[in-house]
């Protein structure tokens, strides 16, 4: 438990210096200026989003391959705290697109990838809540989870082979190469505070799915003992 | 049993099922036919757009169809608690997903040889000359679609809504399917016709990747 509250308060305090970093440290950016600060963040909610999903289907397998219900809670952990860094993602991307690309949103490969794979995730997430037998929720949403998981290559290559036959987007120019040292070490520092806090959102995930599954076998242990005592009683009088 | 020959014995029984019905087939001609119309209402279309259009809209209208004719092929199982009888015959779990993804073929494609012509009517658009090619295409993209609509079926069987669940698993899996199948189609049915390499080895790719998934995956879908 002290752990836990170490942890936090270091990780919360990286987070915090991350932040200011990103604002103050890091230098200003010749033609976007302020804007382009949000790009420590995007970029960094990316890493923890892959992260996360790579974690799920680390989950699925592991359910499918061992029958044991700890690697679901796994599953379930990865792919709710993903489904979170992807939304921050795709809300901060259209946030910088707007002033720069002049567009909120284009069908460019890596967005409309990360577009379906949020898709596939909230249905993951959603098809585990329609499903009540717990046995049986693990073990099909394992399987979507793995089928999910391979689909994101396969479209990440058909909308890379989709735009490269039609002409790029013109407000799409290749982006940065080669980054100021200051801010590849921004990035960095972000990049690491937002993989240290998933991991302290995945721990605490999976350990509140361990209390429920606790709190579920125990209300079924009672439900059973109070049926059994009813039963008793109505033999009692006769 | 061999799986090959318990696959066979799953697809005649879905076959003569479907003979003495004809309800999935007629409903899926029909509502893919319904989508073909109400486009041309939605988007009144000149020559020249719906060609443009008409082969996203025919994969789009096929993707719709299957996601609801797929729904049936195991709710039908659990609501006449006839999967249990399947479960305990002595045959691998594969065998049984593999005959329900051979029947859904068969239905799929079957409407699809009905819904093409018509199309191409409505849309003024000429097949001749690339039927051989076209058939291709179309087998390739059927078949990645009922391989993941057959174990989507079997998952949201399970599941409470679930009539409204199957397209929703289903339809986000199959984007770069949908994407491949109309490229294909269009390089296809525009004027210098052309089969595309590229987009067809993609079709095949995503079918090997899921049949192989669905084959080393399919004792948890079918169990109890």
């Amino acid at each position: 438990m002290k752990l836990r509250i170490v942890a936090t308060f270091l990780v919360v305090a990286l987070v915090c210096f991350a932040g200011y970093a990103a604002l103050f440290i890091a230098p200003d950016e010749r033609t976007m200026h302020e804007v382009q600060r949000i790009f420590y963040f995007h970029v960094a909610s990316w890493s923890a989003c892959f992260t996360a999903f790579t974690v799920a289907f680390i989950g699925n397998v592991g359910y499918l391959a061992t029958r044991k219900i700890n690697w679901d809670w796994l599953g379930v952990a990865g792919a709710e705290v993903g489904v979170v860094a992807c939304s921050i993602g795709l809300v901060t991307g259209p946030l910088w697109a707007k002033p720069v690309w002049g567009v909120w949103w284009t069908w460019d490969p890596r967005l409309t990838t990360t577009f379906i794979l949020w898709l596939l995730y909230v249905s993951y997430l959603l098809l585990r809540g329609l499903i009540e037998e717990p046995g049986r929720r693990a073990t099909l949403s394992a399987v979507f989870g793995i089928f999910a998981f391979l689909d994101v290559p396969l479209v990440y290559m058909s909308n890379r082979l989709w735009r490269t036959q039609h002409p790029a987007p013109v407000i799409f120019g290749g982006e940065g190469s080669g980054l100021d040292p200051t801010m590849g070490k921004v990035l960095g520092l972000c990049i690491v505070s937002l993989l240290c806090l998933i991991v302290l959102v995945l721990a605490d995930r999976y350990r509140l799915e361990s209390l429920r599954h606790e709190a579920d076998e125990l209300r079924q242990e009672v439900e059973s003992r109070t049926l059994g005592s009813e039963s008793l009683s109505t033999k009692a009088p006769s | 049993m061999s799986t090959a020959r318990a696959a066979a014995l799953i697809l005649a029984k879905e076959l003569r099922l479907e003979l003495r019905t004809r309800e999935l087939l007629t409903a899926t001609v029909i509502f893919a036919l319904i989508v073909v119309v109400l486009f041309s209402f939605a988007f009144d279309p000149t020559v020249a757009e719906s060609r443009r259009y008409g082969p996203g809209l025919l994969w789009i209208a096929f993707l719709f169809a299957g996601s609801l004719m797929l729904h049936p092929s195991f709710a039908r199982e659990q609501s006449n608690d006839t999967l249990d009888a399947l479960r305990l015959a002595p045959v691998s779990s594969f065998a049984i997903l593999l005959g329900k993804m051979l029947a859904n073929f068969v239905f799929l494609f079957v409407a699809e040889v009905i819904l093409v012509p018509v199309f191409a009517v409505l849309y003024n658009v000429s097949l001749s000359g690339v039927v051989g090619r076209l058939i291709l295409v179309f087998v390739l993209g059927t078949l990645g679609l009922v391989v993941t609509g057959t174990v989507f079926s079997a998952i949201s069987a399970h599941t409470r809504m679930r009539e409204l669940m199957l397209p929703l698993l289903l339809l986000p899996i199959l984007a770069p399917l949908l994407i491949a199948a109309v490229e294909a189609t269009a390089s296809l049915l525009s004027p210098p016709a052309t089969l595309d390499r590229t987009w067809v080895s993609f079709l095949a790719a995503f079918d090997i990747v899921f049949l192989t998934a669905s084959w080393l995956l399919a004792d948890f879908l079918v169990e109890e």
